[in-house]
């Protein structure tokens, strides 16, 4: 349901600044994603990732500058914007007292999506979770739910996913199967910005890499000129100052 | 028709998890027992009276009762960590509102019927012959006292002392409809008509265009963070 008729780059933040009271979140940050990037954006705790996901996805607005998604302007556009994107979070927005089929069919009727039942068989293959289409959501794991929240996130086929920390709370064939769904993604060639603490999965994945630290983005490379161990480094200097180290006593 | 679509979707979405997890509509009964409960064991009130003592016992227990279910009308959502997910959706702040409105209704009347029932059978009261007068106030009051509810219940959900702050909001704003509520309630079982209690059903008329009113024009920005 790629409705968007605009043209340009898909994400587009222009001087982005947040401020809660005294404090300020995200400094004059600009950002242009084209079709079928995928972004990793790193960064140490507190350092605005989450912040700026909320604004891209317009749960929230900036204290000043401007977001277009698709050229949909985030505040003005909001209900025709939601249309073509799609959030996963370590929050995983499912009703735990209804099963994964009647969380699948609640935001797929939000969407209006056509045919939806074959649409919610289909995802719920997808994700592997056809054989639990009928039980509650509070019977299963956290990898489970966090695949189910894939699915749910996905049900309106959106042009943008936005990944706000999903790798949190996941065990390691968690995180592998939900690898292999983010890999999916970059194959259909939608659009991904994904926020992590896992330098690895999120080289990994990812077509960019840019890290953001105290509400500035410090690094912004394409993929190709960034090598992993060269990476950590990078990581460690650009975002040494926000975090202070371990100090250990004998 | 999506409008529709998709305020039915949250309503049956609302329903199906509390026919689930029977977290309010067994509570809110259960409050309004006990307070039918303790109005009959505290006043000793003779059968000849109970006219007088009647629409203020019941409303409490509506009021009372009802302000329980308000909070997990967004309250819920938060605490579940479903709030975003629903704000993500493609859908007005009118339409959520309208939604979490007919579903704090639903949840009213179920409690309302059963309080009824009770107070029929504890004050030996026969509300039979005021049956459709009584199903009109009830359902002007408990409209207003919803569309006022959700809205400070949307507004409420975010702050730590939700359930107190809710109280504070809702039970001055409310006065002039628990007033009307208790005061139509009273003349139609003291056996006028329902011409003759117009002008309280008048002003419960206007409180709830009001607040609908509000709501329309507010409610996006009060879903803003």
């Amino acid at each position: 349901m790629n409705n968007s008729n605009k043209t340009g780059p898909i994400i587009e933040a222009r001087g982005l600044v947040k401020k809660y009271g005294f404090k300020t979140v995200l400094r004059n940050l600009d950002l242009t994603l084209e079709k079928g990037d995928f972004l990793a954006l790193f960064g140490p705790n507190g350092a605005g990732k989450t912040t700026l996901i909320r604004i891209l996805c317009s749960l929230a607005y900036p204290t000043s500058g401007k977001v277009t998604l698709a050229g949909y302007d985030t505040r003005e556009e909001r209900e025709d914007l939601r249309k073509i994107i799609g959030v996963i979070s370590h929050h995983t927005y499912l009703y735990h007292h209804l099963t994964a089929f009647e969380n699948l069919r609640f935001y797929g009727r939000m969407y209006s999506v056509s045919d939806l039942k074959e649409r919610i068989e289909e995802l719920l293959e997808l994700v592997g979770l056809k054989l639990f289409a009928h039980e509650s959501v509070h019977t299963f794991s956290r990898g489970m739910e966090q695949r189910l929240s894939v699915a749910r996130a996905i049900i309106h086929d959106p042009q943008i996913l936005f990944l706000d920390e999903p790798f949190t709370g996941l065990d390691q064939h968690g995180a592998e199967d939900f690898m292999e769904l983010l890999q999916g993604f970059r194959r259909q060639g939608k659009t991904v910005l994904m926020t992590s603490h896992d330098l690895d999965r999120g080289l990994d994945l990812c077509t960019h890499a840019a890290i953001l630290n105290a509400g500035r983005l410090v690094f912004q490379k394409d993929r190709c000129q960034v090598q992993a161990e060269g990476f950590r480094q990078i990581y460690f200097e650009r975002t040494k100052t926000s975090t202070p180290g371990l100090s250990v006593t004998s | 028709m999506t409008f529709f679509r998709q305020l039915w979707a949250i309503i049956l979405k609302d329903l199906l998890s509390e026919l689930r997890s029977k977290e309010m509509v067994i509570s809110m009964c259960l409050f309004a027992f006990l307070i039918l409960i303790i109005f009959n064991f505290t006043f000793d009130i003779a059968p000849d009276s109970i006219v007088g003592s009647a629409p203020g016992i019941l409303w409490v227990a509506f009021i009372f009762s009802g302000l329980m279910g308000l909070g997990r009308a967004f309250g819920g959502e938060r605490d579940r960590g479903t709030m975003p997910g629903l704000l993500l959706c493609p859908v007005s702040g009118w339409g959520i509102y309208l939604a979490k409105l007919i579903g704090t209704f639903i949840f009213m009347a179920i409690m309302e019927v059963f309080t009824l029932s009770l107070f029929s059978v504890l004050y030996n009261v026969s509300l039979i012959s005021h049956f459709f007068p009584i199903v009109l106030i009830l359902f002007l009051g408990t409209l207003g006292f919803a569309a006022v509810g959700t809205v400070f219940s949307a507004m409420s959900a975010t702050t730590k002392t939700r359930d107190v702050l809710l109280s504070i909001l809702v039970f001055p704003i409310s006065v002039p409809m628990i007033l009307a509520s208790v005061k139509a309630t009273g003349m139609v079982l003291d056996g006028k008509t329902l011409a003759e209690a117009f002008s309280w059903l008048k002003i419960l008329i206007a409180f709830d265009m009001l607040f609908l009113l509000l709501a329309y024009l507010t409610f996006d920005y009060i879903l803003e963070e």
